[in-house]
């Protein structure tokens, strides 16, 4: 197993470069970062001249690759737009995206899984009709039109929520973004669940545990569940990187000063340090959580075996 | 009319003489997409304590289900039981509350199937599995029940039970993992054992290991056992007495040693001359022509006619009843003395 582990975190290291040169290359390459500082104003050329060097702007790509990649490694990911520097504005987004991913996956585990087994031990049922149409409304209408509905609907008309959350993005104020961040995978956790108990509602070992004189809900919970959930679980945990991604449309809808926000502010601005940086982090968190993903498998299922 | 009614003659006090298990005119029937398989069409049969009866059949013959029906594990839609009674030790179980059923599984009534490694939940340890019943139906604590689980490995003479308790299915062979299921079943030690085909998934060698496993077990106790296979050659050492299963119904049932010397029914007959003997070396296999009937059109009269030899016109049209033949002997043909005389 720790094998395994150290062989995993040495394969990320060629995939954390690639994607992270990528990403460098695109942003850097492809747009100009000090036209972006000046706006519509044509910049005097001996100041950009200076811009340029003070940004490391004046040598080869892969110079400038080199160079920003030994910064991060002490820390330093460059300034934001707003002149603050990119690491404080990590240190005041993610704990924000963090706290909204959370929630979403509260979400997805709690509704997403209840559905999927109410759904899969009642195949065919109007429950199943049901849950299932809706499931197929969600995935198919996308995220920002499911989002303004329901701001409008809980935070404007109802008044049950604040329709944009407070810049300190406390919990409470996180549930309806929560919700709309979750809603796409959450209804793909139902169909999944759904799928798998389906499935194993047939198995033999369900039977044998039916034949052992089990009470029903040790049935379903110890040897139904425990086995179905496998999959799902997976899904979660790759879920997790996705979420802090996707959240830009979410975080946009509810003014939430999150990752997605900063990134899209960056983007906006053409501040090639704000965008790189925050991608890096995210491309980690998305390898991180794959990794975490992996192990969790073989501890669910000790069929699998790492070595 | 069962043989066995028949037999008891006078009537006894009937608890005294009433069997561990009796099976009366049990139909199930399955409702699909393309109409009512009809998958047991009233089948008879009872196990006294201390005994086993083989019931033996091809495949879809209806023996899985029907002892499905008597564990109370049918999957019910689409399966329903429309007639018949399952009394054991005298009470119809048919009629008994779910609750009442379920304290009944594994507690008195277990059963073994036939592939263990599905049959075995893949993600849970071998110990946990055995230790639930201890658990669930005894209140032990965790520790107990793994004790008692070490237990049972070494009854079936699982090597080196201690260090294996804790692993999982997929690290035992397929003989050791039968033996995990038949120390599952034992485990509460149950008045009757159904196997189904307990043997079948394993290899040859193998076979007959885990065979003379449970006729020893079975010896030990008073317990009755309900073997279910379609393999006439095992039959012979173990059982006391043979049910023929064809088409959801029984058509003949027998003491075994009687079944073999003289079978009283056509479909009993091909079955034993399809078994490979050693006196019979070089010959042909004997196999029954055709195949087993679809239960959504079950032919009309006897099932077998089409496939029979012996076959006249009545057999296409009246259904034959089970003659009694003999002392606990049962035949489901219109000519079952001419059968027996040939
Ligand atoms: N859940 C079910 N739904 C529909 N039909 C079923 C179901 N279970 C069994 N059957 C049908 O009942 C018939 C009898 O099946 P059964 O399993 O009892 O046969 P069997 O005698 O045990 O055969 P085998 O030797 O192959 O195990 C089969 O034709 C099968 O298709
Ligand atoms: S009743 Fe007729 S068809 Fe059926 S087994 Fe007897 S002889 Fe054959
Ligand atoms: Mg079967």
């Amino acid at each position: 197993m720790g094998r395994y582990v150290i062989r995993r975190l040495l394969q990320m290291i060629p995939v954390f470069i690639g994607s992270t040169f990528l990403i460098f290359f695109m942003v850097y390459a492809l747009g100009d970062p000090v036209a972006a500082l000046f706006g519509d104003r044509a910049p005097d050329p001996a100041t950009a001249q200076q811009i340029r060097h003070d940004l490391y702007l004046d040598h080869s790509l892969g110079a400038q690759y080199l160079h920003y990649m030994k910064n991060i490694f002490i820390g330093d990911f460059g300034t934001a737009f707003n002149g603050e520097s990119v690491t404080s504005l990590m240190g005041s987004a993610f704990p924000v995206t963090i706290r909204l991913t959370i929630v979403a996956i509260i979400f997805e585990i709690i509704i997403g899984i209840a559905l999927g087994v109410v759904t899969g031990m009642r195949r065919g049922k109007p429950v199943d009709t049901g849950v299932l149409l809706l499931t197929l409304v969600v995935i198919s209408v996308p995220t920002f039109v499911t989002g303004y509905v329901l701001q409008y609907v809980f935070g404007v008309r109802l008044k049950w929520t604040a329709p944009s959350v407070s810049p300190s993005a406390p919990f409470n104020e996180l549930i309806l973004p929560g919700l709309v961040l979750a809603l796409v995978s959450l209804a793909y956790v139902t169909r999944l669940t759904r799928t798998s108990i389906a499935e194993n509602t047939r198995a033999d070992y369900v039977r044998t545990a039916v034949a052992k004189g089990l009470p029903r809900h040790r049935v379903i919970i110890r040897h139904l569940l425990r086995n179905s959930l496998i999959p799902v679980v997976t899904f979660i945990g790759t879920d997790i990187g996705a979420l802090m991604g996707g959240a830009i449309v979410t975080e946009r809808i509810f003014n939430i000063h999150g990752v997605g926000f900063q990134l899209y502010q960056g983007i906006l601005r053409n501040n090639a340090p704000t965008v790189v940086g925050f991608v890096t982090v995210l491309v980690l968190v998305f390898l991180l959580a794959n990794l975490l993903v992996d192990l969790l498998y073989a501890v669910l299922d000790p069929r699998i075996r790492y070595a | 009319m069962t043989a066995t009614d028949t037999m008891a003659g006078a009537p006894a006090p009937a608890t005294a003489t009433a069997p561990l298990l009796e099976v009366r005119d049990l139909h199930v029937e399955f409702h699909t997409r393309d109409g009512v398989a009809r998958a047991v069409n009233g089948v008879n049969y009872s196990v006294n304590a201390g005994e086993t009866l083989a019931v033996l059949g091809e495949s879809g013959s209806g023996k899985s289900v029907t002892a499905q029906a008597i564990m109370g594990i049918l999957d019910m839609p689409p399966g329903r039981i429309p007639q018949g009674e399952i009394l054991f030790q005298g009470q119809d179980m048919l009629k008994m509350s779910a609750e009442a059923r379920r304290k009944i599984r594994g507690r008195k009534i277990a059963m073994i199937f036939q592939d263990a490694l599905s049959s075995l939940n893949p993600v849970l340890s071998v110990g946990y599995q055995l230790g639930e019943m201890f658990r669930v139906h005894q209140g032990l604590s965790r520790k107990a029940a793994k004790a008692r689980s070490i237990e049972l490995m070494d009854r079936v003479r699982i090597p080196g039970a201690r260090a294996r308790v804790n692993d999982y299915p997929h690290q035992f062979s397929g003989g050791m993992r039968q033996r995990i299921m038949i120390a599952m079943a034992l485990a509460l030690e149950p008045d009757l054992i159904i196997a189904d085909e307990p043997t079948t998934a394993l290899d040859v060698t193998v076979q007959a290991q885990v065979m003379d496993l449970l006729a020893e077990l079975q010896r030990e106790s008073t317990m009755g056992l309900i073997l279910i296979t379609h393999d006439l050659g095992v039959v012979a050492d173990v059982a006391d007495k043979i049910a023929v299963m064809y088409a959801g119904r029984i058509v003949e049932n027998a003491p075994v040693h009687e079944i073999y010397r003289q079978p009283a029914h056509p479909y009993t007959k091909g079955l034993l001359q399809s078994i490979p003997r050693v006196d019979r070396k070089g010959q042909e296999l004997y196999a029954i022509k055709g195949l087993p009937p679809n239960l959504l059109h079950v032919p009309a009269g006897c099932a077998f006619n089409p496939r029979c030899p012996m076959a006249q016109d009545v057999c296409r049209t009246d259904v034959p009843p089970l003659h009694t033949v003999g002392a606990g002997r049962g035949s489901a043909c219109h000519f079952w003395k001419e059968t027996l005389g040939d």
